[in-house]
């Protein structure tokens, strides 16, 4: 016995030491010490994942109990950004994830998360099978324009949601036509049909005006309306005050509107969310009396992008991009990142990043790309015509 | 509901996730393997996984309010030590490394806290490469990644482990293979000095190298070289014809009955000895050992196979463990020959261990025919080559 002590000492001491990513393992003073939350202790919605998951695991084969939890698991992570909900969504789809014609609820429910982990062309192609299979679903139509939104293809987009004008709700055809024609010429005709469907849509699903009040607000603030932008973001937080995407867009709004005091209670307890707590070290870099806790986020974030990073994660290059710029001064780095993301995907924030760090580069042959994806497609985008490096 | 609410319903879930999820730290464990050189056996293990994906897989937090404990923790230590281990295997040259769980503490991530679990891992066949086939969570997540960090010696590596890359080998392709080659000839050594069937066939064949029969009597040999020529010629003999019949096992071209080889095996062992005492055969030993070199050779291949074969890397093994039999069979003949020249002339060598050693070695052998033969135990002789 005396001889395992030992043995376990010397361990201890050798693995403690070599451990990459080592604080210092302990073992806590009480047995009462709380060493973790599970996020059901907030969203107690979430134990439903757990029930369904144990009764899935005794008929792994039933396809609607797998398509319940899919969609559960789906929901959960775009509540809380966390992928592991995503994993189990795939988990669940196991015996029918390798077929090349699954059942269609399969199908949808793979693309989604092809979609989520940035395999667009994976998502398009279960998309477009679903869609030769049924041409008026109106959910795999409206999930390819989303997708093809990402990418930035308007006119395919475009096409996709007029398809659906007779399938889904007149709010949600509006949002799916809304998002491409506001990228590629006609912002302000976009908004106008956009704010006037949410008009007439106020009894409607709260979690579908939410996303078009989303919608609303960062076309409004593209087009360099903020006022309107602000009671949109806000009428949208009042719907949901935890959609980690709308939080971080208004956050960003607040942050080049000059009001970075506002972002840290609006973060409050998601900064296991790696997009917020970006957000809140940005704001607190501008706060003098935040000095201490800037630091620390600044340090976590680090530590974040480098578990990224060890299992071999590409997942947000846009957001990684912007914090080598704006909070490593790493010029070089974030230009390498801008520019791959926007291989990958053509959002307005991607390219937002990409003129940043060009700029801050004075790298003028990306600086000549932007200008020329941008008079193509006839954005109007207020961000851009800021004076160069004033991030606020 | 009406088809068209469901369809409302679910519409919006659906969009967001693109640009929502992914932003959260995804499950990852962090397992460190750590050896003090390249070839040792004893490997220090430290694997920390998340409390939440332990949570998911076993249930930790046992009172389902949403908080996990220390106490709730340490109450699963056994739990948690049965359930990772049981997703882990480490492998060094075929053989898989036995692993005990040691002390589990806590550590705090950047995205929570994990358990951090010691163990040992012993590997009975010690080489520089190590196979690990990492399975934990995959079932769970299949997003759920293994980080490995291997540290050899100081140095360290790291390897990622997914759900379609759940079984790495570590140790560089190079090393790797000289590494196995080695492993191979030291196995092939091993196996024919550990043998006893191989050696006594050997030596009952070389036993009269250093002597020549006149009439009905045995005469020293009175050239060194005749002799080594001799004996050179029944080392080769056997050497090519074990040589073909292994590759042609190992290839799976001829798979004959294990029992009739290792009863043919002894049957040579016994003849070979006889025909010293009772000489029939006397200027082509080598042609015997040829003959019976052919049965020899099926031998090492089941010896060869039970070491097990490493996919892709059979001509390497087969090449390693041929290369082994030949230098331990040397090595054998290297220590033989000279003594027994020195002895040749000697009435001991002639009587004592000519004679009595062929006699003493056919009665050993046709026990072990005996026994393979009709797959018996003889009482007294539990060791059968």
């Amino acid at each position: 016995m005396g001889s395992n002590v030992h043995m376990g000492a010397l361990l201890a001491v050798v693995l403690l030491a070599i451990a990459p990513v080592a604080a210092k393992p302990y073992i806590p003073d009480t047995e009462n010490v709380v060493l973790e939350r599970l996020p059901e202790r907030t969203d107690p919605s979430l134990r439903d994942i757990k029930r369904l998951r144990s009764a899935l695991i005794q008929h792994p084969d039933d396809l609607g109990l797998a398509i319940r939890l899919g969609r559960r698991a789906i929901e959960a992570a775009r509540a809380t950004g966390d992928p592991r909900y995503l994993g189990q969504a795939q988990a669940a789809l196991a015996p029918w994830w390798q077929l090349v014609d699954p059942p269609s609820p399969a199908l949808l429910l793979r693309a989604t998360i092809r979609q989520s982990n940035h395999d667009f062309a994976g998502a398009i192609a279960d998309l477009d099978r679903l869609i030769s299979r049924n041409p008026a679903d109106g959910q795999a139509l409206l999930t390819r324009a989303t997708v093809l939104i990402v990418q930035g293809k308007y006119t395919a987009a475009l096409a996709d949601c007029v398809r659906i004008t007779r399938l889904a709700h007149p709010l949600v055809v509006a949002s799916c036509i809304a998002a491409p024609v506001s990228l590629s010429g006609d912002a302000s005709g976009a908004y106008a049909a956009l704010v006037d469907a949410l008009a007439r849509a106020q009894g409607t699903n709260p979690d579908l005006r939410e996303w078009a009040l989303t919608l609303a607000g960062e076309i409004a603030e593209r087009r360099g309306e903020y006022a309107a932008a602000e009671m949109h973001y806000r009428s949208g937080l009042a719907l949901d005050p935890r959609d980690p995407y709308l939080i971080a867009a208004y956050c960003d709004f607040l942050l080049d509107q000059g009001r970075a005091q506002e972002v840290p209670p609006l973060i409050a307890n998601q900064t296991s969310n790696d997009i917020l707590l970006l957000r809140l070290a940005l704001a607190e870099g501008q706060l003098p009396e935040d000095k201490g806790a800037f630091a620390e986020h600044r340090q976590e974030l680090a530590d974040r992008f480098d578990a990224a990073h060890r299992r071999g994660d590409s997942l947000h290059k846009r957001e990684e991009a912007r914090y080598r710029l704006m909070l490593q001064n790493d010029v070089a780095g974030s230009l390498r990142l801008a520019r791959e993301n926007w291989q990958l995907q053509r959002e307005s924030a991607d390219l937002r990043i990409l003129a940043e760090a060009a700029t801050a580069a004075g790298d003028s042959a990306t600086l000549a790309e932007i200008a020329q994806w941008t008079a193509l497609n006839r954005l109007e985008y207020a961000a851009l015509r800021r004076p160069t490096g004033d991030h606020r | 509901m009406s088809p068209r609410k469901i369809t409302r319903a679910l519409l919006v879930s659906l969009l967001i996730v693109a640009t929502a999820a992914g932003a959260h730290k995804a499950s990852d464990s962090y397992l460190t393997l750590a050896r003090a050189g390249s070839n040792t056996a004893v490997i220090e293990g430290r694997w920390d996984i998340a409390l939440r994906d332990l949570d998911n897989a076993i249930t930790l937090d046992t009172n389902g309010d949403g908080d996990i404990t220390w106490g709730e923790v340490r109450a699963k230590h056994q739990s948690i030590a049965d359930y990772a281990l049981s997703r882990l295997t480490i492998e060094s040259s075929g053989a898989l490394c036995g692993i005990t769980a040691g002390e589990q503490l806590v550590e705090e991530h950047s995205d929570g806290a994990y358990t951090v679990l010691l163990f040992t891992g012993d590997c009975p066949r010690p080489s520089s490469a190590l196979t690990v086939d990492y399975r934990l969570l995959f079932d769970i997540d299949p997003q759920h990644r293994g980080l490995l960090q291997y540290v050899e010696a100081g140095a360290a590596r790291s390897v990622i482990f997914g759900v379609d890359s759940h079984r790495q080998t570590i140790g560089g392709a190079e090393t790797g293979r000289f590494e196995q080659l080695r492993q191979y000839v030291r196995d092939g050594v091993w196996h024919i000095w550990v043998g006893f069937d191989h050696i006594l066939f050997l030596l009952s064949l070389l036993l009269p190298a250093v002597l020549v029969r006149r009439g009905r009597i045995w005469r020293p040999a009175t050239s060194f070289s005749a002799v080594a020529i001799d004996v050179a010629k029944v080392v080769t003999a056997f050497t090519i014809a074990h040589s073909i019949t292994l590759t042609l096992a190992t290839l799976g071209v001829v798979s004959p009955n294990a029992r009739w080889i290792e009863s043919g095996i002894a049957l040579s062992v016994a003849l070979a000895a006889l025909n010293n005492v009772f000489p029939v055969v006397r200027h082509g030993r080598w042609v015997a050992a040829f003959g019976f070199g052919l049965i020899h050779g099926f031998g090492f291949a089941s010896a060869l196979e039970d070491l097990g074969l490493p996919t892709g890397s059979l001509a390497l093994s087969l090449f390693g463990f041929n290369v082994g039999v030949e230098i331990g069979q040397l090595a054998i003949v290297a220590l033989f020959l000279p003594v027994a020249f020195a002895l040749r002339g000697t009435w001991v060598y002639r009587r004592a261990v000519l004679a009595g050693g062929s006699v003493a070695i056919a009665s050993i052998a046709s026990v072990w025919l005996i026994e393979r033969a009709f797959n018996l135990a003889l009482p007294g002789l539990a060791f059968t080559g």
